[in-house]
């Protein structure tokens, strides 16, 4: 699904602060994998999901998302395959617009957003049942704006959002590092919902070491810009979280 | 009474410039100050194509199109050459002076005797009322497009470009040619004020649009003053209200004139009046 040969990025070239992000990272990931990848800061995780989206254009190699070349497709083209997952609660979603018109428009990932009107009471309706199934309560307020919801709220709708519209690649960029304990758990669940329900493609990029061996069919521990650890399948199922913290000694 | 008839006839013609900065200010949070040039562009178009006997069905597309492209210019400047929005619109302000005044060929060109918008149709006697008419039609044919372009899905992109640009760049949107699209449609409407106002006047100047970027500021903050302090989301309200600030502003400067203040203080009454709008929610706020 994703294949990613002999990418290299490096930043500030030539300066002083010149910091190589990924070094020659050879990857493959295929159809319905759920792939974690964990490191200490700096070891490249972010950079390499970046890639992924096309915020990064790497230096050096190429990538292919289900069998294009997307080497040189910026990140809004890419939509068609990829949707994403941010960090921040807050970049996930347009604050000021409704519940209902964010949904409109990760409807339409991967379409135009042309000069119709496409908020329907029909898709309305839509918004409501999709959201009622998070069990939050939020069916009712889907006119309100987004951003008077709490984080955890607005990254459960994220998701939901992602799976509006075809999606085949979901990019977790440590969707649950600003919430509280409760709202992560939630909102790990629901991803893994998704995934599971849409058989997605999904990268997870995650510090939480409990998410690592509760989740994803497959692990990858970057360090310094390079893939240092690989474990997939039964191993993977065996791994404890005590084995994990060895490896950051 | 016909003084504050003025005002309101004023106040229509200068929606355009409040629905641009609303659009560019307000929907893509972008400080776009083309306005002084793209309103001066508008008028100095209509003007001399008005004098060189063109059909009005031709002058108003005319007009459109050439606000959308200088919009669009300081559009491309700000995104392609990653130069700060504000001076993209000062260089476009500034070189479309020379445009300006090359077009009109001088700084001042009457349009007394021509017919205009304004004349085309006699509904009534009385020439101010008879422009009102004309005009409440003509302002509402322009809100209700661009209301209906802002609850399309292009017009729901449009606002999530201002708001959050990761996101919707993820939701597979080009934001760097949103957003010269949303200046482009920001200064077509300033033009269009600069097109009505020439034939509303009379006349075509080159200095017509000096500080006029304020005349939209205003509009729009006291709009937004309204929205917050009902909180208002609907987008049909908005625009209405941001075509009442456009209107209010006009009336307090009439008011300011009607009860003797200097007109050489005008602009500075604006400026006063402008600071107490955006100053005073926040000065009350502060003390509760």
């Amino acid at each position: 699904m994703i294949e990613l040969n002999n990418i290299s990025k490096t930043f500030n070239t030539g300066k002083t602060n010149q910091v190589n992000a990924l070094t020659n990272i050879n990857l493959e990931i295929n159809q319905g994998e759920f792939v974690v990848i964990i490191g200490s800061n700096g070891s490249g995780k972010t950079t390499l999901l970046n890639v992924v989206a096309g915020t990064i254009i790497p230096n050096t190699g190429t990538i292919s998302i289900a069998g294009n070349d997307v080497t040189k497709l910026a990140d809004y083209n890419r939509s068609k395959w990829v949707a994403r997952i941010f960090q921040n609660p807050l970049l996930g979603t347009a604050a000021e617009l409704s519940i209902v018109d964010n949904f409109r428009l990760a409807a339409l990932r991967t379409q135009n957003k042309g000069l119709r009107i496409g908020k329907t009471e029909k898709f309305r309706n839509e918004v409501r049942d999709r959201i009622a199934t998070l069990g939050m309560g939020l069916e009712n307020k889907i006119e309100q704006p987004i951003g008077t919801l709490s984080g955890g709220q607005r990254q459960a709708l994220t998701l939901l959002m992602s799976v509006m519209d075809e999606c085949k690649i979901l990019l977790l960029d440590e969707p649950t590092a600003a919430l509280d304990p409760r709202s992560a758990e939630h909102v790990m669940r629901t991803a893994d919902d998704l995934v599971k329900q849409y058989k997605l493609t999904a990268i997870l990029v995650t510090h939480n070491l409990k998410d690592v061996a509760n989740y994803g069919s497959r692990i990858i521990q970057m360090g310094e810009g390079e893939i240092i650890k690989d474990i997939s399948g039964v191993e993977k199922s065996n791994l404890k979280q005590t084995d994990m913290f060895e490896w950051f000694g | 009474m016909d003084f504050y008839l003025t005002a309101l006839l004023q106040g229509l013609c200068f929606a355009g410039i409040a629905f641009g900065i609303y659009i560019s200010m307000k929907i893509f949070n972008i400080p776009d100050i083309t306005t002084d040039g793209s309103y001066t562009l508008g008028g100095v178009v209509s003007g001399i194509m008005l004098t060189h006997n063109q059909p009005g069905y031709i002058i108003l597309p005319a007009v459109l199109l050439a606000g959308a492209i200088a919009g669009a210019l300081t559009g491309i400047i700000h995104t392609k050459l990653k130069i700060n929005a504000l001076l993209a619109g000062i260089l476009v302000m500034t070189a479309l002076y020379s445009v300006n005044l090359t077009i009109l060929g001088r700084s001042n060109l009457p349009l007394l005797s021509m017919p205009t918008l304004f004349t085309s149709v006699s509904i009534i006697n009385n020439v101010n009322q008879n422009s009102l008419i004309i005009l409440v039609v003509f302002v509402a044919v322009f809100t209700l497009l661009i209301g209906y372009l802002l609850k399309t899905d292009f017009g729901i992109a449009m606002r999530a470009t201002g708001n959050s640009e990761p996101m919707i760049r993820a939701l597979g949107v080009n934001t760097d040619r949103m957003k010269i699209i949303g200046l482009a449609i920001a200064n077509a409407l300033t033009a269009l004020s600069g097109y009505l106002i020439t034939q509303l006047q009379g006349f075509a100047d080159i200095s017509m649009g000096i500080g006029i970027v304020i005349v939209g500021l205003g509009s729009v903050i006291i709009a937004e003053t309204i929205i917050n302090w009902l909180q208002i989301t609907s987008v049909w309200l908005s625009l209405v209200l941001v075509l009442a600030g456009a209107v209010i502003f006009q009336f307090v400067l009439a008011f300011t004139l009607d009860i003797g203040v200097d007109a050489n203080l005008l602009k500075l009454v604006t400026a006063v009046f402008v600071l107490l709008i955006v100053g005073l929610p926040r000065l009350t706020s502060g003390k509760a």
